[in-house]
C-alpha cells in the first residue's frame, strides 16, 4: 500500500460528483463560455417568445418609414427597404437562421453516426465501402457541394437543409468511424464479447456510451459553420424567400440600400456573427470541459 | 517516390471518376424533365422528342453518362442554355478570374496565418497569443459574405477610396493600379478564413515543435534561436502545406458568395447565373470543374508534403 494518497483523492473526488456534474462545473468556471451560452440563449428565448417581444409585425411595413437610420423615433434601430422595423425583423430572424443552421447538423450528427459506427465496428467491406464513398463528397470544398445540390434542387428552406446535411454527414461518419475504430480494439470490448455479449449489447452498451461523446463535441463545432452556410445560402437567395425574415435573406434584400443607410444594412450580418462566434466559443469550452485527460 | 504516385493516383482515379458521377446526377435531382428549362410549356410532343434525341435524352441514363463524359474528356461541355455559348468557353474566361482573385486572397491569408501563427505559437501564453487567438476564432466565425458588405461600406460607401464591384473596366485581368484597386476589398474578404485557419495550425505546430526535448538538445549545443527556427520551419512546413492546399482549394470552390457580393466575374458569378436561369449544362460543368480542380490540387499538394517528409510514405 505505497501509494500515494493525493492522487487517490482527486480520484475519489472526480467519482463523488460523476462525469456530467463534474464537466457542468468546469463549464460554469470558464467565464468566455458561460457568457457565450447566456447570448445564445438570450437569441433563443427572443426567438420562440418573437411574437410577445417584438414590438412591431415582421411582415408589414410602411412605405413612409422606409429606410429610417438608427435611433429614428419609434425605431431605434431604424427601418428596412420596406418599412418594416429592424428589430422586429431581427427578433423575428433568428427563428429561421436558427433552425436551418442547427437542423442539418443534428440530422447529418444522427446519419453520420450511424455510418461511422457501423462502418467501424463491422471493419473489412462494409468500411470500405462505406468510407470511401463518404471519400467522393471529401473531393468537393464544402461551400460548393452546397451549393451544387441547393442549386440543382431549387431554392426553398427544406432543400437548402438537405444540402447543408449532405455537407456534414462526411466529416461526422469520419470522427465516428475512427472513434468506433479505436474504441471497438480495447481490452473492454474484447472482455464483454468474451463474457457473450451480442453484437448489439456491445454497439448499445459499450461503443454507443464511448463514441457519441466525442462525436457530439464535434458536432457542436460545426454548428457555427452551419449558420453561415445556411444563412449564406439564403443570401444567395437558395434558402428563405421575401417576405420571410432570416438574417442571410435580409442582409441581401438590404444590399441595394448600403448607398442610403449603410449600417442599417449590415445589421443582420451582425447577428449571424454574433451567433456564430458563441457557437465556436461554446463548442471550444465544452471540448475543455468533457477532455477528462486534462 | 514514383512508385508512390503512381499509388496515389492509383487512388485519386476513381475519386476522379466518382466526382464526375456526382455532377452527371445533377441533372436528376433538378425537379422536372431536364428539358423544361428550355421548352416553352406548350410544346408539341413532336418537338419533345425532336430535342430529346438531340441531347441524346431517348438513351439509357448510364449511356447518356458514357456520352457525357466522353465529350467532357475532349473539353466539351455542352452548350450554355442561357447564353448559347460552349460551357468551356464561359468557364475558361471565369475560372480565369477566379484564379487572380484566389492568387490575392491566399497571398494575403497564407502570409498573415504564417506570421500571426509563428509569433503566437513563439509567445505562448502572453497577450500576444491571446490577441491572434482571438483574431483567429473571429475570422472561422465571420460570415464572410457580411464582412464583405462591411468592407465596401467603409472603403466605398464612406471613404470612397476603393471600387465597389466589378473586376475593372475590361472585365479581363491585367497588372495596373485600377485593377489592383478593383480586387482588393474582395481579395481581403476571401482571405479571412484562410487567415485564421493557418494561423490556428501554425500556431499549434510551433508550440508543439518548441516544446519537443530535440529543440531543448539544440538550445544546449548552443545554437542561435534563428538555427532552432530553420528547424521549427522544416518540423513545421509540411501540415502547414497541406493545409495551405486545401485552404486555397477551398477558396477557388467557396468563392461564390465573395464573387456575388462584389460582382466579381469568376466561376462563383457563373454558378449563380447558371442556378437563377436553370442552365444545367452551365452547373454541372462549372461545379465538375471546380471540384476535379480541387482533387488535382489535393494530390499535388499530398506529393509535396510527402517529399518533404519522407515519413509520410513509410506510414
Amino acid at each position: 500500500m505505497n501509494t500515494p494518497s493525493i492522487p487517490e483523492k482527486v480520484v475519489a473526488a472526480a467519482t463523488a460528483r460523476g462525469y456530467w456534474k463534474s464537466v457542468f462545473f468546469r463549464l460554469m468556471r470558464d467565464k468566455v463560455t458561460v457568457v457565450c451560452l447566456l447570448v445564445l440563449l438570450a437569441v433563443v428565448f427572443m426567438a420562440i417568445f418573437a411574437p410577445l417581444i417584438a414590438p412591431y409585425d415582421p411582415f408589414k411595413g410602411s412605405i413612409l418609414k422606409r429606410l429610417l437610420p438608427f435611433g429614428s423615433e419609434g425605431f431605434p434601430l431604424g427601418t428596412d427597404e420596406l418599412g418594416r422595423d429592424m428589430i422586429t425583423r431581427l427578433i423575428y430572424g433568428g427563428r429561421l437562421s436558427l433552425v436551418m443552421g442547427i437542423t442539418p447538423v443534428i440530422a447529418a450528427l444522427v446519419i453520420g453516426a450511424f455510418l461511422g459506427i457501423i462502418a467501424g465496428f463491422m471493419g473489412g467491406h462494409t468500411n470500405t465501402a462505406i468510407m470511401r464513398t463518404i471519400d467522393v463528397f471529401y473531393a468537393f470544398p464544402s461551400v460548393l457541394l452546397a451549393v451544387a445540390i441547393s442549386g440543382a434542387l431549387g431554392a426553398g428552406i427544406f432543400n437548402a437543409m438537405v444540402a447543408l446535411t449532405v455537407v456534414f454527414i462526411p466529416p461526422i461518419a469520419r470522427v465516428s468511424e475512427s472513434v468506433t475504430t479505436q474504441v471497438r480494439s480495447l481490452d473492454f470490448v474484447e472482455a464483454a464479447r468474451a463474457s457473450g455479449a451480442s453484437s448489439l449489447t456491445i454497439i448499445r452498451v459499450h461503443i454507443l456510451g464511448n463514441v457519441l461523446g466525442p462525436v457530439f463535441i464535434y458536432s457542436t463545432s460545426l454548428i457555427s459553420v452551419s449558420m453561415i452556410l445556411a444563412s449564406g445560402l439564403s443570401f444567395l437567395g437558395l434558402g428563405t424567400k421575401p417576405p420571410e425574415a432570416e438574417w442571410g435573406l435580409m442582409l441581401n434584400t438590404l444590399r441595394t440600400a448600403i448607398y442610403l443607410n449603410p449600417w442599417v444594412a449590415a445589421l443582420p450580418g451582425t447577428m449571424i456573427f454574433i451567433v456564430s462566434i458563441c457557437f465556436n466559443m461554446l463548442a471550444d469550452g465544452l471540448r475543455s470541459a468533457m477532455d477528462v485527460t486534462q | 517516390m514514383f512508385f508512390y504516385f503512381l499509388k496515389r493516383l492509383g487512388l485519386v482515379i476513381p475519386i476522379a471518376i466518382s466526382v464526375t458521377v456526382v455532377c452527371f446526377s445533377l441533372v436528376y435531382l433538378a425537379p422536372g424533365d431536364p428539358l423544361s428549362a428550355i421548352l416553352p410549356s406548350d410544346a408539341s410532343i413532336e418537338l419533345i422528342e425532336k430535342l430529346k434525341k438531340e441531347y441524346g435524352l431517348d438513351k439509357p441514363i448510364p449511356v447518356q453518362y458514357v456520352i457525357w463524359l466522353g465529350k467532357a474528356l475532349i473539353g466539351d461541355l455542352g452548350t450554355s442554355i442561357a447564353t448559347g455559348r460552349p460551357v468551356s468557353s464561359e468557364i475558361g474566361r471565369a475560372i480565369s478570374n477566379t484564379l487572380v482573385l484566389a492568387f490575392f486572397g491566399s497571398a494575403i491569408g497564407f502570409s498573415l496565418g504564417l506570421a500571426f501563427g509563428t509569433i503566437a505559437g513563439y509567445k505562448q501564453g502572453s497577450w500576444i497569443d491571446k490577441t491572434v487567438t482571438g483574431i483567429a476564432v473571429a475570422g472561422v466565425s465571420v460570415p464572410h459574405y457580411w464582412l464583405g458588405m462591411v468592407l465596401v461600406i467603409i472603403f466605398s460607401v464612406i471613404l470612397g477610396w476603393l471600387p465597389a464591384m466589378g473586376a475593372g473596366p475590361s472585365g479581363e485581368w491585367a497588372w495596373d493600379l485600377e485593377h489592383i484597386k478593383h480586387v482588393l476589398l474582395p481579395a481581403i474578404t476571401i482571405s479571412v478564413i484562410p487567415t485564421a485557419i493557418v494561423t490556428r495550425t501554425v500556431r499549434a505546430l510551433v508550440a508543439d515543435i518548441l516544446g519537443r526535448e530535440f529543440v531543448t538538445a539544440l538550445r544546449a549545443k548552443g545554437l542561435t534561436d534563428r538555427g532552432v527556427f530553420i528547424h521549427v520551419v522544416k518540423n513545421a512546413a509540411p501540415t502547414s502545406l497541406a493545409v495551405m492546399g486545401v485552404q486555397l482549394g477551398y477558396l477557388m470552390g467557396g468563392s461564390i458568395l465573395v464573387e456575388t457580393v462584389f460582382s466579381w466575374p469568376g466561376t462563383g458569378f457563373l454558378l449563380n447565373t447558371a442556378i437563377f436561369q436553370r442552365d444545367i449544362p452551365l452547373l454541372q460543368g462549372t461545379i465538375l470543374v471546380l471540384a476535379l480542380f480541387f482533387v488535382g490540387l489535393n494530390l499535388v499538394v499530398d506529393l509535396i508534403q510527402t517529399a518533404l517528409d519522407p515519413r509520410i510514405k513509410r506510414a
